[in-house]
């Protein structure tokens, strides 16, 4: 598996910062079942948010609540292990206050 | 023609799709503008900075009415390594000359004001919800929108719906952008007191300043870091290309190298004591003229960011004013052809005309090798910001031992470097600008 430098931020901190009206019955954003682990570190790499993490057993986990609709993984991943990527339901997702 | 339930119908109100909607709107058309935050600009971000000119032919007023934050007199540029920092900081009476000025802005307010201006003209809005699919006849042109449950028809759809085009892909069978032709950026906004932001900035009253950094903000992978003053806040961020920033060498999260570039000596200062607001994702269309993909259909033309119009070119980074200019000659060919009776894309090709004829095609076309120049130079990512520091060390720093003549002491840090290997990718590149 290729490496991921130490990461010493906590983007959940920041997000914690934004607006969202999550989506708690329907996932916008969803991965293949066991996405293969070189094509998930990629997302780890680009995704803004830090949506896609792997902890210290290597075990990959994903959160689409805090998804700033950028759709980077979907150009990154959109043909490998991102299998759905859609605009969250009316009135969901993120809101911007400055932008 | 069967009667539609509107003339026009822009998908998303950014900067493309409300100057679109106000053109066609103040030209008597009726108007419905579909956009999926719950109020234009809520799913919008920017660096960022938009010059001026195009919003100037459709708002000669703007400067009185728009919510801007700073016009943008200091440009400055940054080579960083990993401790240094050599910046270049150029201001002139030229830069804030009507029609060629440029203002930093915050997409929440802004694009707010220019949703209210197509209103005025008598669009309608519906926000909240997002278009699902683009209706099209049996002979295969667009005819509407669907919308959740509902479907609305009009002779024109305007497709605006930003630099993630979903709709163009789906729908229209443009093909999905390549992760080599565009690139990821992440923001932080910082509160700071506009007496603070002047005085770190040197800046006069009011007026504000932008900066580009290349180098180790994204420690050496192709991209750069930006900054830019506002009101009462200042963006930072930066941009990676999302192939080379997903490439399995390179070890550095965008979010960490956001971190990194924050705490880097030269930037920290700059954000002390400031509050961080926002973070923020968007995409950046960065292949140039060859990622615009086909703009004009039967019953429906592309604009903004969607037709990948956008320009980095290291020095300069532009995509609102693209947008703008794209959104207002989309609506006028809109109107044009609904007035003719004809909205096949033989009827809208005016659009492609009129963009050819602009700067946005003509400025994508002049540079439409620098993208690859850019991609492909490694060392002005990695090796010149530390050729900086070696350069203007032996140029500054005095320890008391006799000096060599200035020449000597810059010759062997060109010279390790070759000279015909540096001089040659000068010329690529200024050949490329």
């Amino acid at each position: 598996m290729s490496k991921i430098a130490e990461i010493t931020v906590n983007v959940d901190e920041y997000l914690a910062l934004d607006k969202y009206e999550v989506d708690e019955e329907s996932a916008h954003v969803e991965l293949v079942d066991d996405p293969d682990d070189e094509e998930f570190l990629k997302l780890v790499r680009v995704c803004p948010a830090a949506l896609y993490k792997v902890d210290a057993d290597g075990k990959k986990s994903f959160d689409y609540a805090g998804c700033l609709e950028c759709g980077t993984c979907r150009i990154a991943c959109g043909s490998t292990i991102v299998r759905k990527w859609e605009n969250p339901q009316p009135t969901m997702g993120v809101e911007y206050r400055f932008g | 023609m069967s009667e539609t339930d509107f003339d026009v119908i822009v998908v998303g109100s950014g900067c493309a799709g409300a100057v679109a909607a106000y053109t066609a709107a103040s030209a008597g058309k009726s108007v419905l503008v579909v956009e999926r935050g719950n109020f234009a600009g809520a799913k919008n971000m920017t660096g960022g900075r938009i010059y001026s000119h195009a919003l100037k032919e459709v708002f000669p007023d703007f400067e009185q009415e728009a919510p801007l934050e700073r016009r943008i007199t200091h440009e400055r540029i940054a080579l960083m390594d990993p401790a240094s920092q050599m910046a270049i900081d150029f201001t002139s009476p030229e830069l804030a000359c009507e029609g060629k000025d440029s203002y930093s802005v915050l997409r929440a307010p802004f694009d707010q004001w220019l949703a209210s201006k197509a209103e005025d003209a008598g669009a309608e809005y519906i926000c909240g919800i997002a278009v699902e699919e683009l209706i099209k006849d049996d002979a295969g042109r667009v005819v509407g929108v669907r919308a959740g449950e509902d479907e609305i028809t009009a002779q024109v759809v305007v497709l605006a719906e930003g630099v993630n085009p979903i709709l163009s892909e789906k729908c229209l069978g443009n093909p999905r952008p390549k992760a080599s032709e565009m690139a990821v950026g992440i923001k932080q906004v910082f509160e700071l007191p506009a007496g603070q932001i002047e005085d770190r900035f040197l800046c006069a009253e009011g007026e504000g300043a932008a900066m580009l950094f290349v180098g180790d903000c994204t420690h050496g992978n192709v991209g750069g870091g930006f900054l830019y003053t506002n009101k009462e806040s200042v963006s930072l961020g930066l941009v990676a290309t999302i192939s080379t920033a997903a490439d399995a060498s390179n070890p550095h999260p965008v979010y960490q190298m956001l971190e990194d570039f924050k705490n880097h000596p030269a930037v920290a200062p700059i954000i002390r004591g400031a509050k961080l607001v926002e973070h923020s994702g968007h995409m950046v269309p960065e292949g140039g003229y060859d990622m615009v993909p086909k703009y004009v259909f039967d019953g429906c033309v592309v604009a903004g960011e969607t037709a990948g119009l956008c320009m980095n070119m290291g020095y300069q980074v532009r995509g609102m004013d693209f947008a703008v200019a794209s959104g207002q000659m989309a609506g006028q060919a809109a109107v044009e052809a609904i007035d003719r009776g004809d909205v096949s894309e033989a009827g809208l090709s005016s659009y492609k005309a009129k963009m050819e004829e602009s700067f946005v095609i003509q400025d994508l076309k002049t540079f439409s090798k620098w993208p690859r120049v850019m991609e492909g130079w490694d060392s002005m990512f990695t090796d010149y910001p530390v050729m900086a520091r070696e350069i203007f060390n032996a140029m500054f720093s005095v320890d008391g031992a006799p000096q060599k003549p200035l020449m000597k002491r810059m010759m062997p840090i060109v010279k390790k470097r070759g000279l015909l290997k540096l001089a040659r990718e000068m010329r690529g590149a200024v050949k490329s600008l």
